[in-house]
C-alpha cells in the first residue's frame, strides 16, 4: 500500500473510489497522465457499505441482450458497470447477476466494482482521507490528506452526493435523516410522517408499508405520475402511490411544512397545502427527513467553488469544472452540475453511473490533452462516410443514449479539408466553442417522449442546429436519415 | 431546486402564498454560469424560463449588444411561448450570474395555474413592447 501513489506532484490527483473516481482515474492512467487516486475508504465503493439502506440500485444491467456482452454498443444495456479498453473487463457487473432483478443488488454492485478495481486495474491508495485544499502561488493545487500533501495542476473530486442534507425547516434538525432510518420492523404499528416525496422519500415509504400503521408523504410538489411512469425510479414510488390512490393508510400530500416540534413522545408537523389550500396539523409517532443529500465540499467553497440546488451541488462547466474555482473538477454523480444547453427536454443522466461513466472518460481526454499534451483524437474519414458514421452513433452509441442533450459525437474538417472523427465532446462545447468547419450529432428527447437525432453544423464560426425525424424502431441510420443529414452537411 | 428566499423579493413572484412560493423554488432550477458564458443562443437552444437572481446578462444580436439584464429580469420567455429558437443570444457579463430556471413546459403550467403571475409576466412584456416602439420612433 505504501507504495501506491504516496503523496507528491501529479499532474492529477482524484479523490473517491467509488464509480466515478474509479472510472476517471481508470481512463486517465490509460491516457498516460500522472495520476494520484486517493480514497478514505478502505476498499472500492464504499457508499455502497455506509449506505446500507439502498437494497438495490435503480438503473438496469441486462445479463441478455440485442448485442454481445462486451462490445461497446452492449453498455447500453448494462448501465452498472465501468467502462474498460479490454472487453474482458468491461460488462462486470453483469457477471455477477443472479438475475431475481433485472438491477443489481447492492452486493454484486459492490463485487463488480472491486473486480473492475482489482482486474481493470485502477490503483488506489485506499485509507488516505483528503482533509484540505489550498491554492499554490503557482496557481496549482494541494491537497492536505493523513498520508501527507499532494500538488497537483488538477484536482478530480469524485465525492458522491452523500451528505445528508435538510431543507431549511423550523425544527427539522431534530428528526432523524432518510439515513439514521432504523430496520423496517422496528416501525411496527406506528405512524410514521416521511418529509419528502422524491426517491428516498418513496423508498422508505415502500419499506414500510409490510410494518406502519399509517403512512404520510409531504412535501410542497405533487408527484407526476406521467413523468414517473416512463424513470428508472418507478419501482419505489407506484406501490405507496396505489396505496395512497385506495385509500390503504397511505397518505401523499401536497403541503409546505412549516414547522416541526414535540409532542408527548411523538411529532406535530404544521403544513400549509400548496396544490389544494387548507392548513394542516399532523401527528406522527416517527418522522423522517427524506430530503435528499449534498456533495460534501469541505472547504472547497473558499476556494471560490459555488453551488446550485441549495447549495448541494457544485456548479460546473460543459467539462465539469467548478466555475468559480479553476482547476477543481467533479466527477461521479456531482457531474450532474453542468447545465447542458436545454435545447429539448434536459435527460442527461450525469446523476447515475450510466451517465457519469461517460462524463468520466471525456473529462480524462480533456485533462490529457490540456494538462498532460495528449494529441487530440483525430481519426480521418473519408467524405462519402461521414454520413453514415454520424447516424450509425446516433442510432448505436451508448454515450449519446445515456447522456441525451448532453453529449455529442463530433466530425470537424482538418486544414486540407478531409473529415476526421474528433470524439465525444459535450454537446455546449461543441456549439460554444470556436473552430474549423464541423458537424455534431446527439440524440435527443423531445417533451412529446420522441427520442429523434439532432445534427448541430458549425460553419463559418456559426452553429445551427437541426432536429432529424424520429423512427419507431430507433434506427436512425436508413436512407431518409441519409438524405436529411446530406442535405445538411452539403 | 432552489431556496424560497431567493425568489421572495422579485416582483413576479410577489403575489404567491408561502406555500405556492415554496413549491415553485422545488421546480425551479439553478445555474450559475462564468463571465462570457452564453446561457440563451441566437437561433439555436432555448427551452427554459430564466430569472436571474444575481449578476447582469448582456442581450447580443450577432454580436451586437442590444440590452442589459439585471437580477428579478427574466429571459427565455418568448422561445417558450412562440416556440421558435431564440432571436438573440444572452450572455454572463458578471464574473458569475445566477439563474433561476423553469423548462418550457413548466413555465407554460406556471403561467396557467397561477394567473396573478401570468398578468405580471403581460405588465412587463408590454413595458418592453412599450420602449421598443419609443426606441423605433
Amino acid at each position: 500500500m505504501a507504495g501506491i501513489a504516496p503523496p507528491g506532484e501529479y499532474d492529477v490527483v482524484v479523490v473517491g473510489s467509488g464509480p466515478g473516481g474509479l472510472q476517471t482515474a481508470y481512463c486517465l492512467e490509460r491516457l498516460g497522465v500522472r495520476t494520484a487516486c486517493i480514497s478514505r475508504d478502505d476498499g472500492p465503493g464504499g457508499m455502497f457499505r455506509a449506505l446500507p439502506i439502498f437494497g438495490r440500485l435503480l438503473s438496469w444491467t441486462k445479463p441478455d441482450a440485442p448485442e454481445p456482452r462486451g462490445s461497446r454498443a452492449y453498455e447500453w444495456y448494462d448501465h452498472n458497470s465501468l467502462l474498460a479498453d479490454d472487453g474482458e473487463h468491461a460488462d462486470l457487473v453483469a457477471a455477477e447477476m443472479d438475475r431475481a432483478y433485472a438491477v443489481p443488488s447492492r452486493p454484486e454492485m459492490e463485487r463488480g466494482l472491486a473486480a473492475f478495481a482489482e482486474r481493470a486495474p485502477v490503483a488506489v491508495r485506499y485509507g488516505c482521507a483528503w482533509e484540505s485544499t489550498r491554492r499554490l502561488d503557482d496557481g496549482r493545487l494541494a491537497l492536505a490528506t493523513s498520508d501527507g500533501e499532494y500538488v497537483c495542476r488538477a484536482a478530480v473530486f469524485a465525492l458522491g452526493v452523500t451528505e445528508a442534507w435538510r431543507s431549511p425547516i423550523s425544527g427539522i434538525d431534530a428528526v432523524p435523516h432518510y439515513v439514521d432510518t432504523r430496520a423496517p420492523r422496528e416501525y411496527e404499528g406506528r405512524s410514521v410522517l416521511v418529509v419528502g416525496k422524491r426517491n428516498s422519500g418513496f423508498e422508505i415509504a415502500d419499506g414500510l408499508l409490510p410494518w406502519a400503521r399509517r403512512l404520510l408523504l409531504v412535501s410542497p410538489r405533487p408527484v407526476s405520475t406521467a413523468v414517473l411512469a416512463a424513470t428508472t425510479v418507478r419501482v419505489r414510488y407506484m406501490q405507496p402511490l396505489e396505496d395512497h390512490a385506495q385509500g390503504g393508510g397511505t397518505l401523499v400530500l401536497d403541503a409546505a411544512i412549516e414547522r416541526i416540534e414535540r409532542d408527548g413522545g411523538g411529532w406535530r408537523v404544521l403544513a400549509r397545502g400548496t396544490t389544494r389550500p387548507g392548513d394542516h396539523e399532523l401527528l406522527a409517532d416517527d418522522v423522517i427527513a427524506a430530503t435528499g443529500f449534498a456533495t460534501p465540499l469541505r472547504d472547497l467553497p473558499a476556494l471560490g467553488v459555488s453551488t446550485v440546488a441549495q447549495g448541494r451541488i457544485p456548479a460546473l462547466t460543459p467539462f465539469w469544472e467548478s466555475v468559480g474555482a479553476p482547476g477543481v473538477f467533479f466527477a461521479g454523480n456531482a457531474t450532474q452540475g453542468a447545465a447542458g444547453i436545454r435545447r429539448h427536454v434536459n435527460v442527461g443522466s450525469s446523476a447515475a453511473v450510466h451517465g457519469f461513466r461517460y462524463n468520466a472518460r471525456v473529462l480524462a481526454r480533456h485533462l490529457a490533452e490540456t494538462l498532460a499534451g495528449a494529441e487530440p483524437v483525430r481519426r480521418p474519414l473519408r467524405p462519402d462516410e461521414v454520413v453514415p458514421f454520424l447516424l450509425g452513433e446516433a442510432t448505436r452509441a451508448p454515450e449519446l443514449w445515456a447522456q441525451k442533450g448532453y453529449l455529442a459525437r463530433a466530425v470537424e474538417l482538418g486544414a486540407d479539408g478531409a473529415p476526421c472523427d474528433v470524439g465525444v465532446v459535450p454537446l455546449a462545447h461543441f456549439v460554444d466553442a470556436a473552430g474549423p468547419d464541423a458537424a455534431a450529432v446527439a440524440v435527443e428527447l423531445g417533451e412529446s417522449g420522441a427520442i429523434f437525432p439532432a445534427v448541430y453544423v458549425r460553419r463559418g464560426g456559426r452553429v445551427e442546429a437541426h432536429d432529424l425525424q424520429p423512427e419507431p424502431l430507433n434506427r436512425f441510420d436508413g436512407p431518409g436519415h441519409a438524405a436529411e443529414l446530406e442535405a445538411l452537411l452539403r | 431546486m432552489i431556496d424560497a428566499e431567493s425568489l421572495a423579493p422579485l416582483s413576479l413572484f410577489a403575489d404567491l402564498e408561502p406555500p405556492q412560493l415554496h413549491a415553485l423554488a422545488l421546480t425551479l432550477e439553478e445555474e450559475r454560469h462564468p463571465r462570457e458564458t452564453r446561457v440563451l443562443r441566437q437561433g439555436m437552444s432555448g427551452n427554459a424560463f430564466y430569472v436571474i437572481l444575481n449578476g447582469e446578462a448582456s442581450v447580443r444580436i450577432d454580436g451586437t449588444e442590444r440590452a442589459r439584464l439585471v437580477p428579478g429580469e427574466f429571459f427565455g420567455e418568448v422561445s417558450i411561448l412562440l416556440g421558435e429558437p431564440p432571436t438573440a443570444d444572452v450572455v454572463a457579463a458578471s464574473d458569475e450570474l445566477r439563474c433561476a430556471v423553469l423548462p418550457g413546459p413548466e413555465f407554460r403550467e406556471l403561467l396557467l395555474r397561477h394567473p396573478t403571475v401570468l398578468y405580471r409576466v403581460l405588465q412587463i412584456e408590454a413595458r418592453r413592447l412599450r420602449n421598443a416602439n419609443l426606441w423605433r420612433e
